[in-house]
């Protein structure tokens, strides 16, 4: 573009970018999709952009995606230095969630911006400051007359109780500034008031709290706004929470446009969104929450995000109007009528898109992975990722969403066995992940709509769309299917595998009677304007109907299958992957077609592929666009190839049946798959070659489980076969251990045995390589801070292993090699050894992309996801410039560490152990160990503060490892509080402690106290095999992640943290990411 | 990614894939059939019988009792884009005039358990009770791409049409009689002179040509005493009314056909009282100052129209629902007048002024209802121009 972009204060020709930072819960990969095409709106313009952002999981810290990547912590220091570095005019702080926003406002206020004059670009400070500090909120609504919900603002608890005095409980309770609403609750009783409230204020980095009026069952109604600096407002979209007021908007099942609004409630709540952007003055997207009176035309304003958000991430999604690059382009002084809709290409920006499809998205929660978490859902956010499905229907777009999550509930047919009525009516209502099957339960039971109305206050719209899919059901059971009635449980959602279930018959008879019948999907653009104008975007959707837009694409072309949502276990990384694989495939000359059901993500937005199908990533939706590619008949061509190496466990489980419908499937052989994760092929394979692997057994049952642990000897690593995620993985030290977990097994079966190996404690080591059949090129060797039994997604990895002989790194690649030259892998490959009394063992093998490679990536400056690509496509990695072997070690060290979202969910244990569970990662990188691991620690909030106090309670296994730890402490400082034995130790060396006492209740003080007093900054407490040390653990570290401490589980963590914290301090190098590859010091 | 994968890819994506023999026809009751040939079969609801005129969507996501019941909508089977239709139900308050004039409705599918604490019943029966058929599971996606490419159409709507040849429904639609083809602005304005609000506002003078009732209740929630002519009444007994301003509302039709209500337009204009054109009531001004107008390919329905100030810049969203536009060129430009506001999608003339009078003239819909409402402040402004003038006429007198 020619024009210079020119803000009011002048010429912008610099732009310094805030990511958001590790994954957690109420900050997802939202932020990455929102700044992706923030930076790419900018350079459009001729913009230098500068990013910095902590999490390598992304595509916006791709060294092409900005003029310079920074991977640095995401701290006032950093961006200080980064300025200083940089100098750009202008500084956007609306992209990176509310750690973005949060960082820009600290760094405004120690007056960096203006020392080296950076502007603050897009939505003022001021309106910054307005729209999020409560008070200053209330003031301008109140002015406006916008009504708000009674309530008051309080800095301690008497002030709350006094406020409970006047306005009748509950009362919902949410602090200033803190991310998805953490610390906020709704409180029933003066009891759980005093203790929300304590909570809240703590965790406000302000202090603050707002108290108000519960609106229990009044609707959530929630606008997507716009506006630029000439104040033309308009708005994106509007949602319609399926949930009623008092569940976390990112925890609703959320449906757009509005279904229950007539255009008089429409428009007031418009009109109301656009009044208050104005007022705020905000320049970008902005969202705005309502709670809306289900009897009358009463609302009221509940909260303003300046900024876009998870919200605006589904309303791009939603609509096809992309809100972060358009804010983008405002900041930097755009006008909405000179920019173009990017969608139809020939419309204007400043417009609102109309919607001919229904929308709903699912929060997905980690609940099956955190067995002992609460359950109940409210105002604080527990889901970690989200779904959206597209179609003509609610009853479809709904039931294409549940097929989407991938939980044990496949479809809405779902129910738990053990339901009695009494636990239907409890989950229905109290919020919580199971209430929507609950809702059908109750109404294949025979409850009426308006009971569960009454239970849930759930408006009756949603709850009859939920009976008529009950009454479909039992048509489809008692009737039979014929054509009319399949084509109306098609055009409801329901999949042949649902309909087959009803009627007695398997998925493809159902599927054959459709072909019969000549019953196919057709697939329907998303192009903002309902039809109106022709578009020239690639998004599409599938659904019965009759007329189809979507013409096969010509020529070769293969079809990229998407990670679905972001889970423990299964995060960003594959999206990451899905995206590049896109990319290089597209640069290949191959059109990419892409299929994935999340909204929060890079890889379904409308440009990261050539085509997008926005569908769940089940057999019979990725089936069905495979198909319609080939014209349906073969007159589209041959059916495309299908690459399931990028898409996490997702994907893999749709290589077999894809497989076995004659798809030709890239990359590793469904055979390569199979051998990998079938434990009797493993074993055989691995003693053909020669390496070791664990001792070990596959069992089905107990008394064989016994046999193997006492043959082996405890302890044992105790498993299910094909796992994701190390799902119900233990370490188990003795019999009755053994037997309780064999007991809580869910089936025990000759297809499903529980695999029992011994389990070495050693170094940790792990490889992502990448094989075209002939050479097997290995970027680097990752080792583990953490000895083995932290599962490898929680552990710090360190690249290059720095505590490796050559001889280990030889086995590593020499293992390596023939591992995935005889497995037969095509493309990635990642394999985890442990390294145990000098010897290297294969733990795991998964012919397949994993979690660590955007991380490696990044650090090697090896390109992998293009390379494996590329070999799918059929060049050698020669022929792509690389050659086999293990890549030259580069001048740097680069430290991963996970990052949890563990005060989000109560109850959860916080000690590490085989099962993952983290929800992120960030990455610290510098010219050596110190200083990139204190790096990483600083930005995944683990650093202790520079001086205070720590508790320390050790297992006693773990002692004499410690004893060198504990005098750096106190070296550097620290005031140690220790528990009993871990005291006794640390005198008997002769250094000063405050003994406080394990047996909480029982001294004064005890050592919940210190945490919850705050007397400590810092807890080191790595629990012994004992259960009952775990579960007295437990409270501690609870109270510490509670208390926002950093609490440190394992010994090798917390020696290596209290090292790089002696040595380093803040003597860390910050520059782009390219500069530290190359050597020579980077200042 | 915008390189030639994407073109190629996209520009087929947009042409319309025909339907394959083989694919599954539902059964169906009745029939939505163009006069190009093109017949959608789908489910009766609404009142037995059938429709004629011409066929049209409009983009609206709420609203459609509004639209059902705006009187420029008489003589059109009316698409509704947005698939679910008849959620909240229809209601005794948002009826924008005394009945439903649509010929005939288009849905893909509408709701039989309405949800709204205002709704009073279902769009089916209330539909019925006006004597309107209606169709559902329509792809009304494809129609609306297909009235796209071949612009609004002659068109029935049948109902029993279920064994009736696709050839026998297209040759009744292609004896479909559309809006300009008849008096349609006779047809839905009311005879008799009604008068609103307070005693002592601001008297505005409003010629219903299909008139809204949220035009009416826009002027009289900001203190306009109001009186309601019929399109027709001779300017004499407007001017005896003494108005302090004019508006000349909305309604169907082509501009073309009324030219007795030019001698009104341009007898206000040379009486210096207020003007205030809606829609029809623009383009009526525009014919009677010389310009020209002529219709669309396509209307313009929908909530969510563009719209500029070029006198300031500002972009504001607009309720539109027209078929005819005002011809930019034949605006008589060395008379004083102006084109104020255009329309950011295509151009299209939005709004006029003139230098000296008194004069509000858009083509949208100020009063929205349904759509947004951005542009209510026009009724200020209009308060405001009336008050203006009559200190002038003191000033003067």
């Amino acid at each position: 573009m020619a024009t210079p972009t020119t803000t009011s204060q002048g010429p912008v020709r610099s732009v310094l970018v805030l990511g958001s930072g590790p994954i957690v819960i109420g900050q997802a990969a939202e932020f990455d999709y929102a700044g992706t095409q923030a930076c790419r709106a900018l350079r459009e313009e001729g913009i230098r952009t500068i990013l910095v952002n902590s999490n390598p999981a992304t595509i916006m810290t791709d060294e092409d995606i900005a003029d310079a990547v920074y991977i640095e912590p995401l701290t006032p220091d950093v961006i200080r230095r980064v300025i200083q570095r940089e100098r750009p005019d202008g500084l956007l702080p609306t992209l990176g969630g509310q750690t973005g926003l949060n960082l820009a406002v600290q760094v405004a206020r120690l007056g960096i911006l203006e020392r080296y004059g950076v502007r603050l670009l897009g939505t003022p400070l001021e309106a910054i400051e307005r729209a999020e500090d409560r008070a200053l909120f209330k003031q301008l609504l109140d002015k406006l007359g916008e009504p708000t919900v009674a309530s008051t603002i309080v800095t301690t608890l008497e002030e709350a109780r006094a406020f409970a005095k006047e306005v009748p409980l509950p009362l919902v309770i949410r602090p200033a500034f803190t991310l998805g609403g953490t610390g906020g609750g709704v409180a029933h009783t003066p009891e759980e008031l005093d203790r929300i409230v304590a909570g809240g204020i703590s965790a406000s980095p302000i202090g603050q709290v707002l108290l108000e009026r519960s609106l229990l069952g009044w609707k959530e109604i929630e606008y997507e706004v716009m506006r630029d600096a000439a104040d033309t407002c308009i708005t994106i979209c509007n949602m319609e929470n399926l949930d009623p007021m008092g569940v976390h908007t990112g925890d609703s099942i959320v449906v757009a446009p509005s279904q229950t609004l007539s255009d008089r409630e429409y428009q007031m709540l418009r009109s109301s969104a656009l009044r208050i952007i104005r007022a705020l003055g905000i320049e970008g997207g902005c969202n705005v929450q309502y709670a809306l009176d289900p009897h009358s035309m009463d609302y009221s304003v509940i909260e303003v995000n300046p900024r876009v958000s998870r919200s605006s991430a589904l309303a791009s999604k939603a609509t096809g109007y992309p809100i972060a690059r358009m804010s983008a382009k405002i900041a930097i002084g755009r006008r909405l009528d000179e920019l173009t809709n990017a969608v139809t290409g020939e419309t204007t920006a400043a417009f609102e898109p109309a919607l001919d499809y229904a929308v709903v998205k699912i929060p997905r929660w980690p609940f099956d992975k955190f067995a002992r978490a609460e359950r109940t859902i409210g105002t604080q956010m527990k889901a970690t990722g989200e779904v959206m499905a597209i179609d003509r229907s609610f009853e479809g777009a709904l039931q294409k969403a549940v097929r989407s999550l991938e939980t044990n509930a496949k479809d809405l047919g779902w129910e738990d066995s053990t339901w009695t009525d009494e636990v239907i009516e409890d989950l229905i209502a109290r919020p919580n992940d199971l209430r929507l099957w609950a809702l059908m339960a109750a109404l294949r039971r025979g409850q009426t709509p308006e009971r569960l109305h009454e239970l849930s206050r759930i408006d009756p719209w949603f709850l009859d769309k939920l009976q008529g899919l009950v009454d479909l059901e039992r048509r489809i059971a008692s009737d039979g299917i014929d054509g009319d009635l399949l084509w109306t449980a098609k055009r409801a959602g329901f999949s042949d595998a649902q309909i087959g279930r009803l009627s007695g018959q398997s998925d493809g008879r159902v599927r054959a009677l459709r072909d019969r019948l000549g019953m196919a999907p057709v697939y329907k653009m998303v192009d903002t304007c309902a039809g109106e104008f022709a578009a020239a975007t690639p998004y599409f959707y599938a659904t019965y109907e009759e007329e189809d837009e979507a013409t096969p694409i010509p020529g070769k072309r293969a079809l990229v299958v998407g990670s679905g949502p972001i889970r423990i276990g299964q995060g960003i990384e594959f999206d990451y992957c899905s995206v590049q694989a896109a990319r290089a495939l597209h640069d290949a000359g191959v059109a990419s077609i892409m299929v994935n059901s999340n909204p929060e993500t890079v890889s379904t937005d409308f440009d990261a592929s050539d085509r997008l199908y926005f569908e769940p990533l089940d057999a019979e939706s990725v089936g069905e666009i495979l198909r319609h590619e080939t014209g349906g008949d073969g007159t589209g061509g041959e059916v495309p190839p299908v690459i399931v190496q990028f898409g996490g466990q997702t994907a893999i489980n749709l290589a077999a049946p894809l497989a076995s419908e004659g798809v030709s499937i890239w990359g590793s052989s469904l055979d390569s798959i199979d051998l990998a994760e079938d434990r009797y092929r493993f074993e055989a394979f691995l003693r053909g070659l020669g390496i070791p692997q664990p001792p070990g057994a596959a069992v089905t049952s107990l008394a064989d489980a016994e046999e193997v642990a006492n043959r082996i000897g405890y302890p044992v690593l105790v498993r299910p076969s094909y796992v994701l995620g190390g799902r119900a993985m233990e370490v188990v030290y003795g019999g009755d251990h053994l037997a309780r977990y064999i007991r809580n097994a869910a089936s025990l079966t000759p297809e499903h045995p529980v695999l029992v190996d011994k389990y070495l404690l050693g170094k940790e080591v792990e490889v992502d390589a990448i094989c075209d059949g002939e050479a097997v090129l290995i970027p680097g060797v990752m080792e583990h801070i953490e000895r083995a039994g932290v599962h490898s997604g929680d552990s710090f990895a360190v690249y290059p292993g720095i505590n490796l002989f050559p001889a280990e790194i030889e086995t590593i690649v020499d293992y390596t090699t023939r591992i995935a030259l005889a497995i037969g892998a095509r493309g990635l490959i990642n394999i985890q050894y442990v390294i145990h009394a000098g010897r290297l063992y294969v733990l795991e093998v998964n012919p397949r992309s994993s979690r660590t490679v955007p991380f490696m990536s990044k650090a090697t400056g090896v390109p992998m996801v293009k390379l494996a690509t590329g070999v799918m496509l059929g060049r050698s990695l020669r022929e792509q410039g690389y050659e086999g072997g293990l890549w030259p070690r580069q001048p740097l060290v680069a430290v991963k560490a996970p990052v949890f979202s563990m005060a989000k969910l109560r109850g959860v244990e916080v000690h590490l152990g085989p099962e993952m569970k983290s929800t992120g990662e960030v990455m610290g990188i510098d010219r050596s160990f110190e200083p990139a691991f204190f790096k990483a620690l600083l930005a995944a909030g683990l650093a202790l503060p520079p001086r205070g106090s720590i508790l320390l309670t050790l297992a006693d296994e773990d002692k004499a490892d410690a004893v060198g730890m504990i005098g750096q402490l106190v070296r550097m400082g620290y005031k140690l509080y220790a528990t009993e034995g871990t005291a006794a130790l640390i005198e008997r060396h002769g250094m000063p402690v405050q003994m406080v006492t394990k047996r909480i209740g029982r001294g004064n003080p005890d050592m919940l106290d210190v945490i919850l007093q705050g007397t400590v900054d810092g807890v080191i407490n790595t629990p012994g095999p004992a259960d009952k040390e775990v579960l007295d653990g437990l409270q501690i570290r609870r109270a510490a992640v509670e208390r926002g401490i950093p609490c440190i589980t394992s010994i090798d963590t917390a020696r290596a943290m209290t090292d790089a914290m002696a040595s380093a301090g803040s003597v860390y190098t910050v520059q782009p990411v390219p500069a530290y590859r190359r050597h020579g010091f980077g200042y | 990614m915008t390189d030639a994968i994407l073109d190629e890819t996209t520009r087929k994506a947009n042409r319309p894939t025909p339907l394959p023999a083989d694919r599954y026809r539902p059964p169906s009751d009745a029939a939505l059939a163009l006069a190009d040939g093109r017949v959608f079969r789908g489910r009766a609801f609404g009142a037995p019988g059938t429709a004629s005129g011409e066929a049209v969507f409009t983009t609206t996501m709420t609203g459609y009792q509004e639209v059902c019941t705006d009187p420029s909508f008489r003589g059109q089977i009316v698409c509704m884009t947005y698939p679910l239709i008849g959620n909240y139900g229809v209601n005794t308050e948002d009826d924008e005039s005394r009945r439903p004039w649509i010929a005939g409705l288009v849905v893909r599918e509408h709701s039989s358990q309405p949800s709204n604490w205002r709704s009073a019943g279902t769009l089916d029966a209330y539909l019925k009770r006006y004597d309107i058929p209606a169709i559902a599971g329509v792809d009304t996606r494809a129609l609306t791409r297909h009235i796209r490419e071949v612009g609004d159409a002659r068109a029935v709507l049948f109902h029993g049409a279920g064994s009736m040849p696709d050839e026998e429904l297209i040759e009744r639609a292609r004896g479909a009689a559309i809006p300009g083809e008849h008096d349609v602005v006779g047809e839905v304005l009311a005879a008799d002179i009604e008068v609103l609000g307070p005693e002592g506002g601001p008297h505005v003078v409003v010629v219903d040509c299909g008139v809204k009732r949220n035009i009416v209740r826009s002027l009289v929630a900001r203190g306009a005493r109001v009186t309601i002519v019929p399109y027709g009444t001779a300017y004499g007994e407007i001017a005896a009314l003494r108005p302090d301003g004019v508006v000349v509302s909305p309604g169907p039709g082509d501009p073309a056909n009324l030219n007795a209500g030019l001698d009104v337009v341009r007898s206000v204009l040379a009486a210096q009282v207020p003007y205030f054109g809606i829609c029809l009531g623009h383009q009526l001004l525009a014919r009677a100052i010389g310009a020209e107008t002529s219709k669309l390919k396509f209307g313009h329905r929908g909530g969510n129209h563009p719209v500029r100030d070029r006198r300031n810049g500002r972009v504001t969203i607009t309720a539109q629902n027209h078929s005819y536009r005002v011809d930019p060129e034949t605006v008589p430009t060395d008379q004083d007048w102006e084109v104020a506001l255009v329309n950011l999608n295509d151009g299209s003339v939005e709004g006029l002024t003139h230098h000296r009078l008194p004069v509000l003239s858009v083509q949208f819909h100020p009063e929205a209802s349904p759509g947004p409402m951005d542009n209510g402040v026009l009724f200020d402004e209009f308060l405001a121009m009336i008050s203006r003038s009559q200190a002038d006429r003191a000033g003067a007198a």
